[in-house]
């Protein structure tokens, strides 16, 4: 039986631009339907590596595949979405025309009803018309997204894609990513916002210097902290303890003559790992 | 942009009808000595439409930088080229389509430019060149290849830094056209020779100079040998070889320009 191949898969990753070396090896999968986000302060290699799988930066050395078609490829190119964190449409576009040339551009059959589902899906419907210098950033940056989902790619490649917009167009945008996971869309999400990623990914990989230092799922990454005892006689933190000394410290609360009414289990949030693992290193 | 265009073109044929009217008006004024036998009317002619050739060759590269200057690099830094170049339509297709949309406009502006400069000389002096269509044809082409050239810049440079190359490259082709002109008129081979190194190797410039030779190439005596001198003169670089070449020319500057965008990164 043959395998599907991974939507992402980066092996020995490098990146060299003259004597700085972006990339230090990196390898990264992003299986079938998986929502990974990638975090690491400025100058890591996010974006290099993101920039690597859209076929936009040749590597150096080592591979990265899309759908098993070597990144750069038109097979790798056709399984592929991608927001760049930069990007411009032409303003005299209207955002159906931007979706219309992206889908002959994708080769998309998708016609008026695909260009309607996605404008829907980003809350652009009442905009179809409007032209693109006439959209405020977070219309522009949701009509980006819109673009890359043009043609139902496999992998969906989106780099700090909620950069330029407020609050609620976020949650629409994370709301959003959790549909698209729920379709079986893969996404790798390049992110500086900690909170984000940790709301909507399944698995978190760290880049520091161009080199992968932590990855795996946010409670694989998150740290016991401690667990904390509400008693008639206060609140104790028992640092060290995890949610299996539970049992044991409320029956020695108890044992003690103490009125327990509360136990809470202290795990490191994202942002506590994030930190451990740059060594504290700001942007 | 094109607004613009079309503006400073309609304002420029008006001024080149003005200058037509008043030579030809005053052609009996401006004879040569009686004993020097000079057809003034096929002089004036070639001169004023000359001078048309070389205005249109400029109109037409200005036009050509500014449709092309920033292709690649200007428009990968306003992040307009990253989104179109991950489609499966690849980076080829899309730089031959800039070329050939490039291409389009600019033959079109300059044959267009070319036949009403033609009319205005024509109609105003009662004068038309020997060759009407074959000029305006290596005209359009040498101005493909600075459509070439600046594609090709655009690629390794930044957008400022291709447009003050290509212009120098262009303003390098006519001055090594004149230079020609000079040492043909000096008889000598040095400067002749150096002349002829530069049309080969910028081969706009030898098309254009080739242009110019046709639209007086049956004339003879003292008026030839004196159009021959000027500066809107005969080319000592001509004929199909250079032709043939220019084609080989932007064919290999078009290989080498998508070869440099298959590698560069954005």
């Amino acid at each position: 039986m043959s395998r599907v191949p991974h939507a992402l898969a980066v092996r020995g990753l490098r990146k060299r631009y003259g004597s700085v070396e972006a990339l230090k090896g990196v390898d990264l999968v992003v299986g079938e339907g998986e929502l990974v986000g990638l975090l690491g302060p400025n100058g890591a290699g996010k974006s290099t590596l993101v920039k690597i799988a859209a076929g936009l930066v040749r590597p150096s050395g080592g591979r990265a595949e899309i759908a098993g078609a070597r990144a750069g490829t038109r097979a790798a190119r056709a399984a592929l979405g991608y927001l760049a964190e930069l990007f411009r449409f032409p303003g005299w576009y209207t955002a159906d025309e931007v979706l219309e040339l992206h889908q002959r551009l994708a080769g998309s059959t998708g016609g008026a009803a695909e260009r309607r589902r996605l404008l829907e899906l980003v809350a652009l419907d009442e905009a179809a018309k409007r032209r693109v210098d006439g959209m405020s950033k977070g219309m522009q940056q949701r009509l980006g997204i819109a673009q890359a989902l043009v043609g139902e790619p496999r992998l969906l490649l989106l780099d700090e894609p909620t950069s330029a917009l407020d609050p609620v167009g976020r949650r629409t945008i994370r709301l959003l990513l959790e549909e698209l996971r729920g379709r079986g869309v893969s996404v790798l999400l390049n992110s500086h916002l900690l909170s984000e990623i940790e709301l909507v990914c399944d698995r978190v990989a760290i880049l520091l210097g161009g080199e992968l230092v932590a990855a795996g799922t946010p409670a694989e990454l998150s740290r016991p902290r401690g667990v904390e005892l509400e008693t008639d006689a206060g609140t104790q933190l028992v640092a060290g303890a995890a949610r299996d000394d539970v049992p044991r410290l409320v029956a020695t609360a108890v044992q003690d003559g103490r009125d327990v009414y509360g136990v809470r289990v202290l795990t490191s949030t994202l942002e506590d790992t994030y930190l451990e693992a740059v060594g504290g290193e700001t942007d | 942009m094109f607004a613009v265009v079309v503006l400073l073109t309609v304002l420029f044929l008006f001024l080149f009808w003005l200058a037509n009217h008043f030579v030809f008006t005053q052609l009996d004024q401006i004879s040569p000595p009686a004993d020097v036998n000079v057809d003034t009317r096929t002089f004036a002619g070639a001169f004023m439409f000359g001078l048309a050739l070389f205005a249109t060759l400029f109109l037409g590269v200005v036009l050509a930088v500014f449709l092309t200057i920033g292709v690649v690099s200007g428009d990968a830094e306003r992040g307009l080229l990253q989104p179109l170049v991950v489609r499966p339509v690849g980076r080829s297709t899309l730089l031959l389509s800039r070329f050939l949309g490039a291409a389009g406009v600019c033959v079109a502006y300059v044959l267009a430019v070319y036949f009403a400069a033609m009319l205005i000389t024509g109609l105003t002096g009662h004068w038309w060149p020997d060759r009407l269509v074959w000029p305006g044809v290596e005209l359009a082409f040498g101005v493909v290849i600075v459509i070439g050239l600046s594609l090709l810049g655009s690629v390794v440079l930044s957008s400022t830094a291709n447009g003050i190359g290509v212009f120098m490259l262009f303003g390098a082709g006519l001055v090594a056209g004149l230079l020609g002109t000079i040492g043909h008129a000096l008889n000598s081979h040095a400067v002749k020779h150096a002349s002829t190194i530069a049309a080969w190797a910028l081969p706009f410039e030898a098309l254009y100079q080739d242009a110019l030779r046709m639209i007086t190439e049956n004339a003879s005596g003292l008026t030839g040998f004196l159009l021959q001198l000027g500066p809107f003169g005969g080319a000592y670089v001509h004929g199909w070889g250079i032709r043939v070449w220019s084609v080989g020319y932007l064919v290999a500057v078009l290989a080498l320009t998508l070869w440099a965008f298959s590698r560069r990164n954005l």
